[in-house]
């Protein structure tokens, strides 16, 4: 039997958009295709799964299930048939986020198309951050911001849940303007930050600044490598 | 309908005979409160739960419990109908009923496909249904397959659902979605089983806590207060579904005779509002505003009474438009039962949901007027 062979064993097959190809076991799906041959233009960025640009589309195996994830986070497993998804065309209406206010239509009035959500879930179940996607929509249309901000803090809009959506709903855009309306509105405002900009808008650091914008490039390096990290 | 009451009598039965438990520890805790400063309280409430532990079918000696109801929001009544809900759990809660608000729910779906293959439009309201099976097994809530709702088109549409999901068929093909969900975040645990009863408030008031005990807990009757209830349709229409006769209700009159209201006759009370034509057919809505208040003025109605949020804002928010097109029509305040109930029980005024801002035409004079604000 093939399996059997040693020069197999620690080796899984793969297919990349239909090609078989033989790659070693525990290998990401970014390194597996790497290792296949191809090189990223598009579909991978920081590879620590952050970034949310490598979408991928899977089925395993005797399994019916289309299931999705980040390609620098997931595995290979032997038989995985893989596509990446590099791109979601989504629409983002422009707003401006001092007139729409936390009204609880502002969602309808921004994507009406919210309204035809069915409840099916198939956007949670393809969320590489495992969020309740389905939960954070639900939230949006019943114009409660606040939780839909809540449970959509992680997502990192690799667009997925929109790929995936029967009803053509785009959530990972709802839920930043979930998240922009509660910023704006609802949390409170940082002291420290706002003592701060007062002190630049006082012109308390000018000085400083034109120092190191006249500053050589020697001079520069050694400030740099002597900045204060974490200051105490 | 009488299918349905039954099956709550039984129960109710159900409850008094197994969940004693949620009794026995309200009792314990309140006697342990008491026992440091008044003994012989302790001692009467001691004997009191020892008797209804002895014969817990006793319904005579029962001690005062508290029923704890699940309850499904839906999106109205948690903002633009702030009043109906904030108004409705006080109420409630006044009657002896805790209204347990699913930890989790999604939109009830807002009007059932009438379609007899379209299953994807029932996940929604099933999905509701099947949290009602989650709260039960998480213990916030003992042996209570009811679940009630103030909003008609939530109780409408969760309560078709749950009725077309009574061909097994249907129910199976519906719970493959929720096939392996349990592997994703948040998802449903397990399919619907079926057995779930949806009440509508109104319903509830009337079989669940009974007239005779909202009479009992008047305390300030809308004595001369002249109302005149509006259905609409989603409460009645099917019948099948319907929390009372289709065509000459009776539910709502009943009720605000006992709130000690003068009821006034509106026959126009389950005539159609206009619904979502609200949004593109504003001619047609403004139309049905103006017949379906017109009569309730002429009888004499100082207010119309009114049970779903979308009544009520068709009602009430394109008034003016009507009064617009139609010279005769007066302006008359709308306001949802529960907001009558929270001044009639006499609850605080907060309860009340008149000060949201949230009326068209606002209430306050004419309530003032009859001393009732």
């Amino acid at each position: 039997m093939v399996e059997n062979k040693p020069e197999n064993k620690e080796k899984v097959r793969i297919y990349i958009m239909g090609r078989e190809y033989k790659v070693p076991a525990g290998l990401t799906i970014t390194k597996a295709m790497e290792y296949a041959g191809y090189r990223f233009m598009r579909g991978s960025g920081c590879r620590g799964g952050f970034c949310g640009a490598c979408a991928t589309v899977y089925r395993l195996r005797n399994d019916y299930k289309l299931r999705a994830a980040l390609a620098c986070q997931k595995t290979v497993e032997d038989g995985i048939y893989i596509a990446q998804i590099p791109f979601t065309p989504a629409e983002k209406p422009l707003y401006n986020l001092n007139e729409v206010g936390p009204s609880v239509n502002v969602f309808l009035e921004y994507y009406p198309e919210i309204a035809k959500c069915v409840c099916c879930n198939t956007c949670t179940k393809a969320c590489p951050q495992d969020l309740e996607v389905m939960d954070y929509v639900q939230a949006a249309l019943r114009g409660d911001f606040e939780e839909a901000a809540r449970l959509s803090f992680d997502c990192i809009a690799c667009g997925l849940c929109a790929m995936r959506c029967p009803t053509e709903i785009v959530p990972y855009n709802i839920a930043l303007l979930a998240r922009r309306i509660f910023g704006r509105y609802v949390m409170p405002r940082a002291k420290h930050v706002e003592d701060r900009i007062k002190e630049v808008e006082s012109g308390k650091f000018d000085e400083e600044i034109q120092k190191l914008m006249q500053a050589d490039s020697a001079s520069l390096k050694e400030t740099y490598a002597k900045r204060e990290i974490e200051p105490e | 309908m009488l299918h349905v009451s039954r099956k709550m009598s039984k129960e109710d039965q159900h409850h008094e005979n197994y969940g004693g438990s949620k009794t026995d520890k309200t009792a314990k805790r309140t006697g342990s409160d008491c026992s440091q400063q008044y003994p012989e309280t302790r001692a009467e409430k001691n004997s009191a739960n020892t008797v209804s532990k002895q014969f817990p079918q006793n319904n005579s000696l029962k001690v005062q419990r508290m029923i704890k109801m699940p309850y499904y929001p839906g999106c109205a009544v948690q903002t633009t109908a702030r009043n109906y809900s904030v108004s409705g759990i006080a109420v409630a809660e006044k009657l002896g009923v805790e209204l347990i608000e699913l930890p989790k729910w999604y939109c009830c779906g807002v009007f059932p496909s009438l379609a007899n293959d379209d299953l994807m439009r029932h996940l929604a309201p099933i999905r509701n249904l099947i949290q009602v099976q989650e709260i039960n097994e998480n213990g916030i809530v003992k042996n209570e397959n009811r679940v009630a709702t103030f909003c008609s088109m939530c109780y409408h549409t969760l309560k078709e659902a749950n009725m077309f999901v009574k061909d097994e068929e249907k129910l199976k093909k519906i719970n493959t979605f929720f096939d392996r969900e349990k592997e994703f975040a948040g998802g449903a645990k397990e399919g619907y089983r079926g057995g779930i009863a949806v009440l509508d408030f109104l319903e509830l008031l009337r079989d669940v806590v009974g007239y005779g005990k909202i009479a009992r807990e008047v305390k300030k009757p809308l004595k001369g207060l002249k109302v005149a209830p509006y259905y609409g349709c989603l409460v009645l229409r099917p019948r099948e579904i319907g929390i009372d006769d289709a065509e000459n209700p009776t539910v709502f009159e009943d009720l605000l005779e006992v709130l000690g209201a003068e009821v006034i006759n509106n026959p126009n009370k389950t005539q159609c509002c206009g619904s979502y034509h609200t949004i593109n057919r504003k001619d047609i809505v403004t139309k049905l505003t103006y017949d379906n208040l017109i009569y309730a003025l002429r009888n004499g109605a100082e207010i119309v009474a009114t049970c779903c949020p979308l009544c009520t804002f068709n009602l009430d928010a394109k008034q003016k438009e009507a009064r617009g097109l139609y010279r005769d029509l007066d302006e008359i305040p709308i306001m949802y039962y529960t907001q009558l109930m929270a001044i009639a029980l006499g609850l605080e005024r907060q309860f009340y949901g008149v000060e949201f801002d949230l009326h068209y035409v606002d209430p306050k004079p004419i309530l003032e007027a009859k001393n009732l604000y």
